[in-house]
C-alpha cells in the first residue's frame, strides 16, 4: 500500500515531468505514447472496420477471419515486436524506427476490432435485413441504415477492446527501448527503483481507464434508443468472436 | 397482372424449390398460395419482387419481364410485408412506415403525412407513432409492416404469412382488416400462408401447392371444397376427414332459432340458422362476408 501512494507522490512530483539526461520525464513520455497509440488505433480501424463489416454483412470469409484472429491472439506481443524490430530495417525519416512499433501494434490491434466489426453486423436479426432489403434498400443503405445502427454497442466495444490492447502493448514497446509510460516501468526494473516502476504502472493504468471511459460513453451515445434493452444488446465488450449457427447469405427458407 | 412462366428455382445444393410453375395471378383480386412448410411457396412469392430470381423461366408484371427491371427500384414498387413485421427496431413507428417514402426521396412533411394516414388506414392509434416497435403488441406491429407496405401506394402487396405469430384472436381481425383493405384499396395481393382456412377466407383465388411448388389444385375456395381434386387436396383441406362435411345434429335439441351442426367425427362444429327450426331456402351472398368495424382502432392488446 505504502509503495503505491509513493507511486502517486512519484507522479506528482515536478521534477520527474520534465526530461534530463539522466532521466526521462514523463511529459514527453506520455505524449510518445499517445502519439503511438493514436496513429496506430486510427490506422488498426482503417484495415479492421471495412474488412469486418465486409465480412459481417457478406458472411464471406468468416472462418479466415476467425482463424487468423486467433492466430494473431496466440502470438506473444513481446516475441514478435522483436522480431518485428529487427526484421524491419530503419526507414529514413521516420523518426525512432516507429514504423516497425506501429505494424506490430497494429497486427495485434486488429484482431479485437476485427471480431467486434464482424460480431457487430453478424448480430443483427436475418429478418431485419431481410426485411430492409425487401422494401427497396440497397446493400449500402442495408449496411448504413440498419446493420451498423443496430450492431454499434458490438462495434464500439471491438474498438475498446482494440485501444485498450494498444495502449498495453505501446507499454510493452518500451523493453525495446521506444519511449513511451513504459519506460519507467524498464528503468525502474533496471535500476531496483520500485516507486518509479510503481509510478510508471498508474500512469499506464490512468491512461488506459481515461480511454476506456471516453469510449464507454461514446458507446452509449451511438447505440440507438430502445435497443439497448432489446435482444440486440449482448454485453458491452466483443471478447472474442461469437460463433453462431446461423450462416448469413444461405437463403431464407419458409417462414412458419 | 402478375404471371409466372415455366418458372424453376434450382438452388445450388440441388434442391429444387420450384419446378417449372405457371400461373397468371390477376390483378385487384387477392391469390393465396397454400401449402405445407417446405413446399416452395415462399420462395415462390419472393421471386415476384426479386429476393430470389429464378434459374429458369420468366415472370411478367403487366407484360413486362421483371428480370429486367433493376431489383431495388422494382422492391420500392412493390409492398411486402413478413410474419415478423420485420420492423426496424431502432427506428419509430412513423419512421418504419415512411421507410419507402425516405427511400423514394418523398420530403420529410409530406413523407411523415402519407404515414399519419396509413397508420389510420391500418386502424393504429396516432399517438402509437412516435413509440418504438418493440412497445407495441404483436398485432400492432403486423399493422405497421402492412402500413409500411402500403406506404409508396404500390399496385402489388406480397405477404409472407404475415398473421402467423398473432394468437388466434388477432388474427381474425387482422383477416378482417386484410379484406377491408383489399376491398378500399383494390390491390392485387399475393398472400402465403399453411392455414387453409385462412386461404379460403382470403383467397379470391387458392392455389394448393404440392413440394416443389407443385400445383395440386387452383380456384376459388368454393370449387375446390365441392371438388377437391385429388386425395392430396382432398387432405389438406380437411375433406377426407369429414372436417367440411357438416350435417344437423337432430340429437342436439335446437337453441332458439338456431340448429347444431356436427361435422362426420361427431364434433359440434358450429350452428345455422333455422327460423322456427326449419333450414331458410333462397339466396345466400356468399361475398358478403361482414367485417367488423369494431377492429378498426387498435384494440388487439
Amino acid at each position: 500500500m505504502n509503495l503505491i501512494i509513493e507511486g502517486f507522490a512519484w507522479i506528482f512530483d515536478p521534477a520527474h515531468w520534465t526530461t534530463s539526461s539522466t532521466s526521462q520525464g514523463i511529459s514527453e513520455a506520455f505524449v510518445q505514447h499517445i502519439i503511438l497509440t493514436g496513429i496506430s488505433l486510427l490506422l488498426t480501424v482503417l484495415i479492421a472496420v471495412p474488412l469486418g463489416f465486409y465480412i459481417g454483412h457478406s458472411g464471406r470469409g468468416r472462418q479466415v477471419a476467425i482463424i487468423s484472429s486467433n492466430v494473431a491472439r496466440a502470438v506473444p506481443s513481446l516475441g514478435l515486436l522483436t522480431v518485428l524490430i529487427l526484421a524491419i530495417p530503419i526507414i529514413p525519416g521516420i523518426p525512432n524506427n516507429y514504423l516497425a512499433y506501429i505494424i506490430v501494434f497494429v497486427l495485434l490491434g486488429i484482431p479485437p476490432m476485427l471480431a467486434g466489426a464482424y460480431a457487430g453486423l453478424e448480430s443483427v436479426d436475418r429478418e431485419t435485413t431481410d426485411a430492409a432489403r425487401a422494401v427497396g434498400m440497397t446493400e449500402w443503405q442495408v449496411l448504413t441504415k440498419v446493420e451498423i445502427p443496430l450492431g454499434a454497442s458490438l462495434i464500439v466495444g471491438g474498438l475498446r477492446s482494440t485501444t485498450l490492447q494498444i495502449v498495453a502493448t505501446v507499454t510493452i514497446g518500451s523493453f525495446l527501448g521506444q519511449v513511451s509510460l513504459g519506460t519507467f516501468i524498464v528503468d525502474g526494473l533496471e535500476q531496483g527503483d520500485f516507486v518509479k516502476m510503481i509510478g510508471g504502472a498508474i500512469l499506464v493504468a490512468a491512461l488506459a481507464l481515461v480511454l476506456d471511459g471516453i469510449l464507454a460513453l461514446v458507446q452509449r451515445f451511438v447505440v440507438p434508443r430502445r435497443v439497448s434493452r432489446g435482444s440486440i444488446d449482448t454485453g458491452n465488450t466483443a471478447h472474442g468472436m461469437r460463433l453462431r449457427a446461423s450462416t448469413p447469405g444461405t437463403p431464407i427458407t419458409e417462414g412458419n | 397482372m402478375i404471371e409466372f412462366k415455366s418458372v424453376s428455382k434450382l438452388y445450388p445444393d440441388g434442391t429444387r424449390a420450384v419446378d417449372d410453375f405457371s400461373v397468371v395471378i390477376p390483378s385487384r383480386k387477392t391469390t393465396v398460395f397454400v401449402g405445407s412448410s417446405g413446399c416452395g411457396k415462399t420462395t415462390l412469392l419472393r421471386m415476384i419482387n426479386r429476393m430470389v430470381d429464378p434459374t429458369d423461366g420468366v415472370i411478367e408484371i403487366d407484360g413486362d419481364d421483371i428480370a429486367k427491371t433493376e431489383p431495388v427500384h422494382l422492391r420500392r414498387g412493390i409492398g411486402y410485408v413478413m410474419q415478423n413485421s420485420g420492423l426496424l427496431p431502432h427506428r419509430r413507428v412513423i419512421d418504419n412506415v415512411a421507410t419507402v417514402l425516405f427511400l423514394n426521396k418523398v420530403p420529410k412533411p409530406q413523407a411523415y403525412a402519407r404515414a399519419n394516414e396509413l397508420l389510420d388506414t391500418v386502424g393504429l392509434d396516432r399517438s402509437l407513432a412516435k413509440r418504438y416497435p418493440g412497445e407495441l403488441s404483436g398485432g400492432q406491429q403486423q399493422r405497421v409492416g402492412v402500413a409500411r407496405g402500403l406506404a409508396a401506394n404500390p399496385n402489388i402487396l406480397l405477404m409472407d404469412e404475415p398473421f402467423g405469430a398473432v394468437d388466434p384472436i388477432v388474427r381474425v381481425d387482422l383477416q378482417a382488416e386484410t379484406m377491408r383493405l383489399q376491398r378500399e384499396l383494390d390491390k392485387t395481393i399475393v398472400f402465403v400462408t399453411h392455414d387453409i382456412d385462412e386461404a379460403f377466407l382470403l383467397g379470391d383465388q387458392v392455389l394448393i401447392l404440392e413440394k416443389g411448388a407443385k400445383i395440386a389444385q387452383q380456384g376459388t375456395p368454393e370449387e375446390i371444397l365441392a371438388n377437391p381434386a385429388s386425395d392430396f387436396v382432398a387432405n389438406f383441406i380437411g375433406a377426407d376427414r369429414g372436417k367440411r362435411r357438416l350435417t344437423v345434429d337432430s340429437k342436439v335439441k335446437p337453441r332458439g332459432d338456431d340448429l347444431v351442426l356436427i361435422d362426420a367425427g361427431g364434433y359440434a362444429a358450429g350452428v345455422i340458422s333455422a327460423p322456427d327450426g326449419k333450414l331458410a331456402t333462397g339466396t345466400a351472398s356468399p361475398k358478403s362476408r361482414s367485417i367488423s368495424n369494431k377492429t378498426s382502432q387498435a384494440g388487439d392488446a
